[in-house]
C-alpha cells in the first residue's frame, strides 16, 4: 500500500473505499429480482448476474440489490422490479440478460420506465 | 458488486456464543449455493445486545437476526439470501410475541444515539478502507491542515465533552493544561484498564472501532504538541489488543501514523501497553508507574499528569470512550456535540446495563435522559415483572439510586447530588429480591480486594467495613456496628489517598441513606426484609396449605423436618441449616421463608 501523502488523496481513497460499505447505507434506488423456483429455472440467477455487473460496470452508487421469492407470476419469470422512492414499483417480465443494460441506463439511472418491458405497475 | 452484506458479529460476547462458527459456515455455504460474489460476509464488533448472540445484520434490508447457530446458516443463505425472505423464527422478538425485523426499530436501539459506538457493529474493525468508508481519519485531516492546536483545543471546549473514565473533568480544559506545559517531548496516553467488573463499553470500542481510538489521540497529540503515545489496555482483552495492534499496523501502512501525517510535519508514534490486570492500576498515576515498569500504585497529586506524567514528562491521560469522542467533534464540531445533553453534560454517554433488567446490553444514549426510560425503555423493565427496587450506578464505587430518582435527568451533576457517580457507565438494576445490606457487602468485597494498601484509611477501613456488614447480614449487629459503620464510612471516604478509598464507601453511604431501614431490620428485628441474608431466613411449614404429601421431611439434607402423615410436618428451625430445599421441593408452595 503506498502511503497517503494528503488530505486529497485520503479523500480519494473515501470515494473508492465507499463502495464497500455503501450497501449498509439507505439507497435510493431498489432493484429487485424474483429469485422463486420458477425465477431461478427460468434463468433468473443470469439476470441477477448481468444486474450486478452492470452496476459495477456503472460505478453506480445509491442502488441496492434485493431478491424475493415466488410473487404468483410464473410464467412472466424472469421478473425484475425497479422501485424509485415515491414513484411505485414498476415490474419487468421475461427479462433476460440483454434486457439489463437498457433496463439500468434508461430506468435505474434517468428515471425512465422502459415500457415496452413492464407487465405491472404499483402506485404507492 | 457485493448486491448484500451479511454482519456477523465478532465482539467477545458472541464469539463466545458461537459467532465463528456461523461465519464460517456461511462463507461455505454461500460458495455452495454461488452467491459468493454476489454477497459479502463481514465481521463486525459488537453491537451491545451480547445476551442475544450471535447477532446477524443483513443489508441492504438491515435485518436483525439473533441468537443464530451454524445450523441455522443453510435456511439463512437459501431464504434470505437467494429467495430475499426473511427467516422469522431468528427475527427479534418483541413485546407480545411480534418479531422485529429492523434494527432501528428494536426498542432496544430506538432510544439510542451512537457517536462513541457509532461504527461499532457496522464496520470490520480489521479493515482501515472501512473506517476511511465511514469518514475516518477526515478530522485528523482537518486539524492538520486547517487548524492550529489552539484551534483545537478551543473546539474541544465548545463540545464540552467530559471524561468518560469516571471523573468527568471537562476534556478540553484538560487538554489546555498539557498544551501550556513546555518541554520538546510530551505522551498522551489512553487509559483502557476498564477496571470495573460489569463495564464492557471500553472493549466494545477497541474491538468494534479502533481507528477512532487512534484518530482521536492523533488529534489530541496535534492539539497539546507530543508525538508519542501509548495505549495501556488490560491483558484480559486478547481480542481488542490484536484489533487496535492490527489496526496500528494498518494506519503506519497508510502513512496515518508515523513520520509527516499526510504530508505535514506531524509524526506520531503509538505504542500498545498490556496492564497487570489490577483494579487500581486504572487510576492515572498508577497506571503512568505501570508503563515505566514500577509497581501500579497511586501517588498524591499534584504534580498533576499535564506537568509531571509519564517519565516526569507533560502527560495528558484520557478514557477510551472520551478519545473515541473526539474524531466525531472535530469532523461535525463542537456545538453540534454540545447541542446534546444537559447544561453541564454534554454529548451522549455509554452504559452497561445489567442485573434484573429484560434487556441487557450497552446502550449509548444522551446525557439528560432519565433513568426510567434507559431501565424502562430501552432496558424492557424489569425481569418477570418483579418491582423494581434500586439501581447501582457508577460501578462498584458508585452509589444505590431508587424509585423516587427513576425521573432523575442521567448527568454528572444530578448523579452526584443523589450520592451516586457516573463512573464508567455501570449501571446494575435490582429488584424486591435483592438485599441492600448484601448488595453494598458485594460491592465493599471488590474494593476492599482490589485496595493496593498504601495508605492506611483505604486498607484498614474499608476491612473493618466489610467485617461490620458481614455481621449484620450475618444477623448479628448492633445499633453501635451501624453507627461504627457509617462513620468508618465518611473517614474512609475523606481520608484515602486516591479515587479507590474515595469512592470505595459510596454503596454503604447511599444504602444507608436510602435504605436505612433494611439495615435496621437485619438489626433489630433480625430479618432480612429482601429474605436474601441466609443467615437471617427462616423456614416455617404453613399447615393450613401442607398436604401432608412429606416430600420435604424426605429430601432435607439434615433431617430436622419432623412429623407423618397422620399428624403433621414441622421444621426444627435450631437444626435447619437454610439449604432451601424444602422450599424448592414441596410441589404445594407449603413451605414459608420468612
Ligand atoms: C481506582 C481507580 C480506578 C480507575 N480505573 C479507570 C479505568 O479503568 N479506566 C479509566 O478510563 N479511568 C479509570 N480511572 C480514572 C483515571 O484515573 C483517570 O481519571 C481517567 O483515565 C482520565 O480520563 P478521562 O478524563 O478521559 O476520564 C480510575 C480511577 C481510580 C481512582
Ligand atoms: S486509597 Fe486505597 S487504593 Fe488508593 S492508594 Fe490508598 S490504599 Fe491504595
Ligand atoms: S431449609 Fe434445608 S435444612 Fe432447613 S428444613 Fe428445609 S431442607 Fe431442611
Ligand atoms: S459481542 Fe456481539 S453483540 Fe456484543
Ligand atoms: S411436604 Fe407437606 S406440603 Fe410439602
Amino acid at each position: 500500500m503506498a502511503k497517503i501523502k494528503s488530505l486529497d488523496e485520503l479523500r480519494r481513497i473515501k470515494t473508492s473505499a465507499s463502495d464497500l460499505t455503501a450497501a449498509r447505507s439507505s439507497n435510493a434506488v431498489k432493484v429487485i429480482v424474483g429469485m422463486g423456483t420458477c425465477g431461478i429455472a427460468a434463468g433468473a440467477r443470469e439476470v441477477m448476474d448481468a444486474v450486478l455487473k452492470e452496476i459495477e460496470k456503472r460505478g453506480l452508487k445509491d442502488v441496492s440489490v434485493q431478491t424475493t421469492g415466488c410473487i404468483g407470476m410464473c410464467q412472466e419469470e424472469p421478473l425484475l422490479d425497479v422501485i424509485y422512492p415515491n414513484k411505485g414499483r414498476i415490474t419487468y417480465g421475461r427479462v433476460t440478460p440483454e434486457d439489463v443494460p437498457r433496463i439500468v441506463s434508461e430506468h435505474v439511472v434517468n428515471g425512465r420506465i422502459v415500457e415496452d418491458l413492464v407487465i405491472a405497475r404499483v402506485d404507492d | 458488486m457485493y448486491r448484500a452484506h451479511v454482519l456477523v458479529c465478532g465482539g467477545t460476547g458472541c464469539t463466545s456464543s458461537g459467532s465463528h462458527g456461523v461465519m464460517d459456515g456461511l462463507k461455505s455455504e454461500l460458495k455452495k449455493q454461488n452467491l459468493d460474489d454476489e454477497v459479502l460476509v463481514v465481521q463486525t464488533g459488537c453491537h451491545g445486545m451480547c445476551e442475544m448472540g450471535p447477532i446477524v445484520v443483513v443489508y441492504p434490508e438491515g435485518t436483525f437476526y439473533c441468537r443464530v447457530s451454524k445450523d441455522d446458516v443453510p435456511e439463512l443463505v437459501e431464504e434470505h439470501l437467494l429467495k430475499g425472505r426473511t427467516v422469522d423464527r431468528l427475527l427479534y422478538t418483541g413485546e407480545g410475541d411480534v418479531h422485529v425485523p429492523h434494527y432501528s426499530e428494536i426498542p432496544f436501539y430506538s432510544k439510542q444515539e451512537r457517536v462513541a459506538l457509532g461504527n461499532c457493529g457496522y464496520i470490520d474493525a480489521d479493515k482501515i478502507e472501512e473506517y476511511i468508508a465511514r469518514d475516518g481519519y477526515e478530522a485528523l485531516g482537518k486539524v492538520l491542515t486547517s487548524m492550529t492546536p489552539e484551534d483545537v483545543v478551543e473546539e474541544m471546549k465548545t463540545s464540552g465533552l467530559r471524561g468518560r473514565g469516571g471523573g468527568g473533568f471537562p476534556t478540553g480544559l484538560k487538554w489546555s493544561f498539557c498544551a501550556k506545559s513546555p518541554g520538546p517531548k510530551k505522551y498522551v496516553i489512553c487509559n483502557a484498564d476498564e477496571g470495573d467488573p460489569g463495564a464492557f463499553m471500553d472493549r466494545s470500542i477497541l474491538e468494534g472501532d479502533p481507528h477512532s481510538i487512534i484518530e482521536g489521540m492523533m488529534i489530541g497529540a496535534y492539539a497539546m504538541g507530543a508525538d508519542e503515545g501509548y495505549i495501556y489496555c488490560r491483558a484480559e482483552y486478547p481480542l481488542a489488543i490484536k484489533r487496535l495492534k492490527r489496526a496500528i499496523d494498518q494506519a503506519e501502512e497508510y502513512g496515518l501514523l508515523g513520520e509527516n501525517v499526510l504530508g505535514t510535519d506531524f509524526s506520531f508514534s503509538l505504542h500498545v501497553k498490556e496492564g497487570a490486570g489490577a483494579f487500581v492500576c486504572g487510576e492515572e498515576t498508577a497506571l503512568m508507574g505501570s508503563i515505566e515498569g514500577r509497581r501500579g500504585m497511586p501517588r498524591p497529586r499534584p504534580p498533576f499528569p499535564a506537568v509531571s506524567g509519564l517519565w516526569g514528562k507533560p502527560t495528558n491521560i484520557n478514557n477510551v470512550e472520551t478519545w473515541a469522542n473526539v474524531p466525531s467533534i472535530i469532523r461535525r464540531g463542537g456545538a453540534w456535540f454540545a447541542s446534546m445533553g444537559t447544561e453541564k453534560s454534554k454529548g451522549t454517554k455509554v452504559f452497561a446495563l445489567t442485573g434484573k433488567v429484560k434487556h441487557t446490553g450497552l446502550v449509548e444514549v444522551p446525557m439528560g435522559i432519565t433513568l426510567r426510560e434507559i431501565i424502562f425503555d430501552i432496558g424492557g423493565g424489569i425481569l418477570g415483572d418483579k418491582k423494581f427496587k434500586a439501581v447501582q450506578i457508577g460501578g462498584p464505587s458508585g452509589g444505590c439510586l431508587t424509585e423516587e430518582h427513576l425521573d432523575l435527568p442521567v448527568s454528572y451533576e444530578d448523579l452526584a447530588k443523589a450520592g451516586a457517580i457516573m463512573g464508567s457507565g455501570g449501571m446494575v438494576v435490582m429488584d424486591e429480591d435483592n438485599c441492600m445490606v448484601d448488595v453494598a457487602k458485594f460491592f465493599l468485597e471488590f474494593t476492599q480486594r482490589e485496595s493496593c494498601g498504601k495508605c492506611v484509611p483505604c486498607r484498614e477501613g474499608t476491612k473493618q467495613m466489610l467485617l461490620l456488614l458481614k455481621k449484620i447480614c450475618d444477623g448479628e449487629g448492633t445499633m453501635e456496628d451501624l453507627a461504627q459503620l457509617e462513620e468508618l464510612a465518611h473517614m474512609v471516604k475523606d481520608m484515602s489517598l486516591c479515587g479507590l478509598g474515595q469512592t470505595a464507601p459510596n454503596p454503604v453511604l447511599t444504602t444507608l441513606r436510602y435504605f436505612r431501614h433494611e439495615y435496621e431490620a437485619h438489626i433489630k428485628d433480625r430479618s432480612c426484609p429482601a429474605g436474601a441474608c441466609q443467615a437471617l431466613i427462616r423456614y416455617r411449614i404453613d399447615q393450613d396449605k401442607c398436604k401432608k404429601c412429606g416430600l420435604c421431611a424426605k429430601n432435607c439434607p439434615v433431617n430436622c423436618i419432623d412429623g407423618d402423615r397422620k399428624t403433621q410436618f414441622v421444621i426444627d428451625e435450631d437444626a435447619c441449616v437454610r439449604c432451601g430445599t424444602c422450599y424448592d421441593k414441596c410441589p404445594f408452595d407449603a413451605i414459608l421463608k420468612l
